[in-house]
């Protein structure tokens, strides 16, 4: 399978510029998920309209899946502004399951009550264990049991499909 | 019975901690995990609710032989902030003073569930006999057992000083104070050790500052100005006051003229060198109000990262407990 990750990328900002606009967002917190989504926001910052720099989240400590498959080695740190009353734009890599997503949402009110928050994905993989949607999407991809998407970065940021069998 | 070697009782089998008794035995890359996480815990304090969800639905159980109202304090907010249940029991004044059996109040703790047991003991060795005979699948924390170990201090203090200094390689760092009965001491020399300072000092009178100790890598120094010659950490301890009335001592005042901090003694050690202690503080016997609150001073600072390196080793442990064979070592699914 062949992936235009720039297309991809092209397409998610100018979804968001349109987004921002229909929606009045005027000043945006964008948030990364560490480590793919960080490097995916990277890319989007341009077309949001933001003060502030770009925010990042690492999920460890909030995921569900702690009793069954432990700690996760490696922690980044999150760094997030107050962001009381202001409209969030979360940007990760993949949604499959939308656990992830779950518990990003979780830990944003954390830190306090946003007014909004937008999900921005670069590949949606159509496997919702949740009710939790994109709101932009860079591209909808479905792959075989045994494929995986694995992004490469930051710099240069690649991507591909690997075989997990 | 023959007892387990610390290593083997604290790792799984994948090397990871499942209990935390000791620091003997653990390596670098262990002790720094503990510190890289307790980082991160460090910077949840930015976050309106101060609480992860990460022990839900666990608990933990305060036990608590001897009693400390600070450090059962932090290990229980540590708890907390980790999402768990926490119980507290002070064993004086329950069921062993009834004449129940250590093993039997551990085997009616067992019965109702509990999934970590954090333990003070006044007798060397305590919680390392609970970890051997305990169910499986329950932590054991050591918060301080007799004259052996207090590995969490030791870790606390630790991350103060890395946090202070960015690095332990080429730190000079003098231990002040009774170190014949330090528990914290005898950790806190594991633990720089291992992670690399240049040089321990530890300093004090004859009778507190045992020779054998230069067996374990450590300077002796009887005299303090040769001790906090250019140190860039000091660490006093805290001298207890119900041994002055032995013969180890002469007298506070005595005690306080040879070896306590001031700003006087502090000059000789780095202009930037920081001061620590493990509380509670006994001002004017070790050391001076001047310093205890002063710029140097960082002791306060030590119980804010004592909370978070209790949340580090506490997630590591239940971590270590939940991981087998048959179960991937940690991932995530999107």
């Amino acid at each position: 399978m062949k992936l235009d990750l720039e297309h991809s990328l092209a397409s998610m900002k100018a979804q968001l510029a349109s987004y921002c606009e229909q929606k009045n967002i005027e000043d945006a917190i964008v948030v990364g998920i560490h480590s793919g989504g960080v490097w995916v926001a990277e890319q989007l910052m341009s077309a949001v309209p933001t003060q502030d720099p770009l925010a990042t989240l690492d999920i460890t400590f909030y995921r569900d899946d702690f009793t069954k498959a432990g700690l996760n080695p490696k922690v980044n740190q999150t760094l997030l502004p107050a962001i009381e009353d202001r409209h969030v734009i979360l940007v990760d890599d993949v949604l499959m399951s939308g656990r992830t997503i779950r518990a990003a949402m979780n830990e944003v009110f954390d830190f306090g009550r946003p007014a909004s928050i937008t999900l921005a994905i670069l590949y949606d993989l159509g496997q919702h264990e949740l009710p939790i949607a994109a709101d932009i999407v860079g591209e909808r991809l479905t792959l075989n049991s045994d494929q995986r998407i694995k992004l490469s970065g930051p710099k240069p940021l690649s991507v591909s499909v690997i075989e997990t069998r | 019975m023959m007892r387990s070697e610390p290593r083997a009782l604290q790792l799984n089998e994948h090397g990871q901690l499942k209990h935390f008794l000791t620091l003997d035995g653990l390596d670098k890359t262990i002790l720094t995990e503990i510190l890289d996480r307790a980082d991160s815990f460090l910077s949840m304090g930015e976050q309106s609710v101060k609480k992860v969800p990460l022990l839900r639905g666990r608990t933990v159980v305060n036990l608590f032989f001897e009693n400390s109202t600070r450090t059962r304090t932090t290990f229980e907010l540590a708890a907390k902030r980790l999402s768990a249940d926490v119980i507290n029991l002070n064993i004086e004044t329950s069921a062993t003073s009834k004449g129940e059996s250590l093993l039997d109040t551990l085997k009616n703790l067992e019965a109702m569930q509990s999934d970590m047991f954090v333990v003070r003991h006044s007798d060397s060795g305590a919680a390392h006999f609970i970890a051997e005979h305990c169910t499986p699948n329950v932590a054991i924390i050591n918060a301080g057992d007799g004259r052996h170990a207090h590995p969490t201090q030791a870790m606390l203090d630790m991350l103060t000083i890395r946090r202070h200094k960015g690095r332990f390689e080429g730190l000079k760092v003098a231990i002040v104070g009774d170190i014949l009965h330090s528990r914290v001491a005898r950790s806190q020399l594991q633990a720089l050790t291992t992670l690399g300072v240049s040089e321990v000092r530890l300093v004090g009178p004859k009778t507190l500052v045992p020779s054998f100790f230069e067996e374990m890598g450590a300077t002796i120094c009887h005299d303090l100005e040769a001790g906090l010659k250019d140190v860039d950490v000091v660490v006093m301890l805290r001298l207890q006051k119900e041994r002055m009335k032995g013969a180890l001592l002469p007298s506070e005042s005595e005690f306080y003229r040879l070896y306590g901090l001031t700003e006087e003694t502090l000059a000789w050690a780095k202009p930037d060198a920081i001061v620590m202690h493990p509380g509670p503080i006994n001002r004017g016997v070790e050391i001076s109000s001047e310093v205890a609150d002063g710029d140097h001073s960082v002791i306060l600072n030590q119980v804010t990262n004592g909370i978070a390196v209790r949340m580090a080793v506490m997630s590591m442990a239940m971590s270590g407990q939940l991981q087998r064979d048959d179960m991937p070592v940690a991932r995530g699914e999107k």
